[in-house]
């Protein structure tokens, strides 16, 4: 925990130049091999990258989540693909065993992910369930000291790089709703886990996401998080702060969306004058700045109430809802500002466009983010 | 053995500098401010012989007001065990900053300090030599490599007809170059570390130092602009171009 702005300021200082001078010249290269070269993923984990929300005790940095996004926002105006590599380990994929997990558990697997050595994924999605995550159907049945589990998960992110997965299964057949389900760490090299072929994704070249199967896979009783019919308690607990992270991620390509657009519009000259002259122009880059630093006041505002320990569900989602549609509106301008130029490959903001778009899709989408707060709404109305 | 390393506050190299309306001076408000690039080479150069097991101790030192903290900071996360920060508000000038280097020098008795060549905001290029001057210890000065041989120092220097190596006596004053190495990206817990470690904090006063008499700026004007270019369709129209501008 750093509760300390000048330290604060070195480690975004640190940031931004690494982003600056690292990933920002790597972006095409990345985007072409579909990979982030080894020496870039080396060097990010040297720099700390992987642990930042891990506490001190387990060779993390145990940044308040304030403090976290902060570097998220600067870490994001890099390509996204960036932010989720280490998205997991800082993220869903670390915080039920944080969380949940017991000393043992936390031993085992925490340290070796601030240090980016082990890679935790995060396996909820279903082919047949995806905004309804309470009716999936993975099974883990419990023989002794082992649970059996059968079943797939569906576009789980770094699965063919995870060592570890928060895998959500239903141990309890008779219950078909969130009571049935559990959460469990669990080992990505047992037997019985194969991976599909990484998915062919619209965007986010870089980053993978796969299929996992589970094929009679026993996994130790000791794998279990928390107990048992916690698992989507446990899960909905891991999204509230995932979401901010895409809330950060948003507003971090959206500041970077809206630089490229401003040197843009400043060095393209038409009708004998830069277009940034032009009130038409300069409104998209207006609008796209008042929504930028909305999404990103919100979003901070949230993150210091949650370090606080207030309940932040609906706001989690309100900031996940507008950051990510806002982040669309201003890829969607970017490209608009850079005419011809914003559809072809050689400018990022075309890959931008196509990256952002998973935010409005993950970890909730867009429709289920309204209705969590429509619902929570109307719960807590008082008149 | 003991190194010292001096680490000035400067204009960030990526800021865009703005000439104040009245010529006084550039303006600094509100302007991100770093660690001397050519310092951090310096640093660099420390913590590399830290790592080696030649140096067993690093010490930065700072001249500047009570902000340049933060490149203090810097520098304990590079790697630097403990730090000096002699506070003043004033602008401290070259001679004056070698008086107080000299002396922080004669308490510390390192066996070299280290420093970056030249500070990239008024790039006088004359701390180093003075402080030498002060110590009467040999000076190596433009450093591209250095090389520690027990009581011995061989440094090859970048100088305008190439690269010269010459062998000083330790201790001695080495100032760093640009090409002498590349400075490590700061790791984040390192960041964090250095708020634990101590920072020696004293006034120019109390180190009894007189300040040098003042240079006093009398105008600051930016460069002129660039004119733009004209192309030219063969080397015959550049050679009448220029001979119309009477550079040939
Ligand atoms: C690149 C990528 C990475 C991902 N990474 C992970 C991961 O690491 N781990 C993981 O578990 N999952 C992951 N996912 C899955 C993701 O969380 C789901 O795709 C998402 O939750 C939506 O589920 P779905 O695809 O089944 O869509 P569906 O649930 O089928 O939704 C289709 C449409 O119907 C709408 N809809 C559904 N229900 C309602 C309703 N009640 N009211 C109104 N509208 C509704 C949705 O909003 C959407 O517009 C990833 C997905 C992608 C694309």
């Amino acid at each position: 925990m750093i509760r300390d702005q000048n330290t604060l300021n070195g480690i975004l200082e640190a940031v931004s130049r690494f982003v600056r001078e690292r990933l920002v010249p790597a972006e095409a290269e990345v985007a072409e091999q579909d990979a982030i070269p080894d020496d870039i993923v080396a060097d990010m984990r040297s720099l700390g990258l992987f642990g930042l929300s891990i506490p001190e005790e387990y060779g993390g940095m145990g940044l308040t989540l304030e403090e976290e996004l902060e570097v998220i926002i600067r870490l994001a105006h890099a390509s996204p693909v960036f932010r989720s590599l280490v998205g997991t380990n800082n993220g869903i994929g670390s915080k039920a065993i944080l969380y949940s997990g017991n000393e043992d558990q936390k031993q085992r697997y925490l340290p070796p992910m601030a240090r980016g050595e082990l890679i935790g994924s995060f396996a909820l999605t279903e082919p047949e369930a995806g905004s309804d995550a309470a009716s999936l159907k993975t099974r883990a049945i419990r023989h002794g000291d082992v649970y059996v589990v059968n079943g797939g998960k569906r576009y789980i992110s770094n699965a063919p790089q995870a060592g570890v997965f928060t895998l959500m299964a239903r141990t309890d057949p008779d219950e078909p709703g969130a009571a049935g389900v559990s959460c469990f760490a669990v080992d990505a090299d047992l037997d019985g886990i194969t991976l599909g072929k990484p998915d062919r994704k619209m965007g986010m070249a870089g980053s993978h996401t796969c299929d996992v199967i589970f094929q009679d896979c026993r996994v130790p009783a000791g794998a279990l998080l928390g107990s048992e019919g916690e698992g989507i308690r446990i899960a909905m607990q891991v999204l509230d702060r995932g979401r901010l992270m895409v809330a950060a991620a948003s507003v971090g390509a959206a500041e970077r969306l809206l630089r490229d657009s401003l040197r843009y519009a400043e060095e393209r000259r038409q009708f004998g004058k830069p277009i940034a002259e032009q009130q038409l122009v300069q409104a998209m880059l207006a609008d796209a700045r008042a929504e930028s630093y909305a999404a990103r006041s919100m979003t901070l505002d949230a993150a210091r109430r949650y370090d606080e320990g207030l309940p932040v569900t609906t706001d989690a989602a309100c900031c996940k809802l507008f950051a990510s549609e806002m982040v669309g509106r201003v890829a969607d301008r970017a490209v608009q500002i850079h005419g011809g130029a914003g559809y072809m490959r050689d400018y990022r903001v075309e890959q931008f466009y196509r990256d952002v778009r998973l935010f409005r899709l993950f970890e909730g989408t867009s429709q289920i983010q309204q209705l969590v707060i429509a619902r929570n709404l109307r719960k807590e109305a008082a008149w | 053995m003991k190194v010292m390393v001096s680490v000035k506050r400067v204009v960030d190299y990526n800021v865009r500098i703005q000439v104040k309306g009245d010529g006084s001076g550039v303006n600094l408000d509100g302007v991100k401010m770093s660690m001397n690039p050519f310092d951090e080479i310096a640093m660099e150069q420390a913590v590399q012989m830290k790592d080696a097991g030649t140096a067993e101790e690093v010490i930065a030192v700072t001249i500047g007001p009570a902000k340049a903290e933060e490149q203090l900071r810097s520098a304990l996360a590079f790697g630097a065990d403990r730090a000096i920060h002699v506070k003043t508000d004033e602008e401290i000038q070259p001679l004056t900053a070698a008086r107080i280097l000299a002396k922080l020098f004669e308490k510390e008795q390192p066996k070299v300090l280290l420093t970056g060549k030249q500070a990239i905001d008024d790039d006088a290029n004359q701390t180093g030599q003075m402080t030498a001057a002060l110590l009467d210890l040999p000076q190596a000065t433009f450093a591209s490599a250095i090389e520690f041989d027990g009581d011995k120092a061989k440094v090859t220097r970048e100088v305008d007809s190439g690269l010269e190596t010459i062998e000083v006596d330790l201790p001695a004053v080495i100032t760093t170059d640009l090409r002498l190495n590349e400075p490590r990206y700061l790791k984040l817990p390192d960041i964090m570390k250095a708020k634990k470690k101590p920072i020696d904090a004293m006034s120019v006063e109390d180190l009894g130092i007189e300040e040098a008499v003042k240079l006093n700026v009398t105008k600051t004007a930016p460069p002129p602009e660039r004119e733009p270019g004209v192309m030219v369709e063969d080397v015959n129209e550049l050679v009448s171009k220029m001979k119309d501008k009477g550079l040939v």
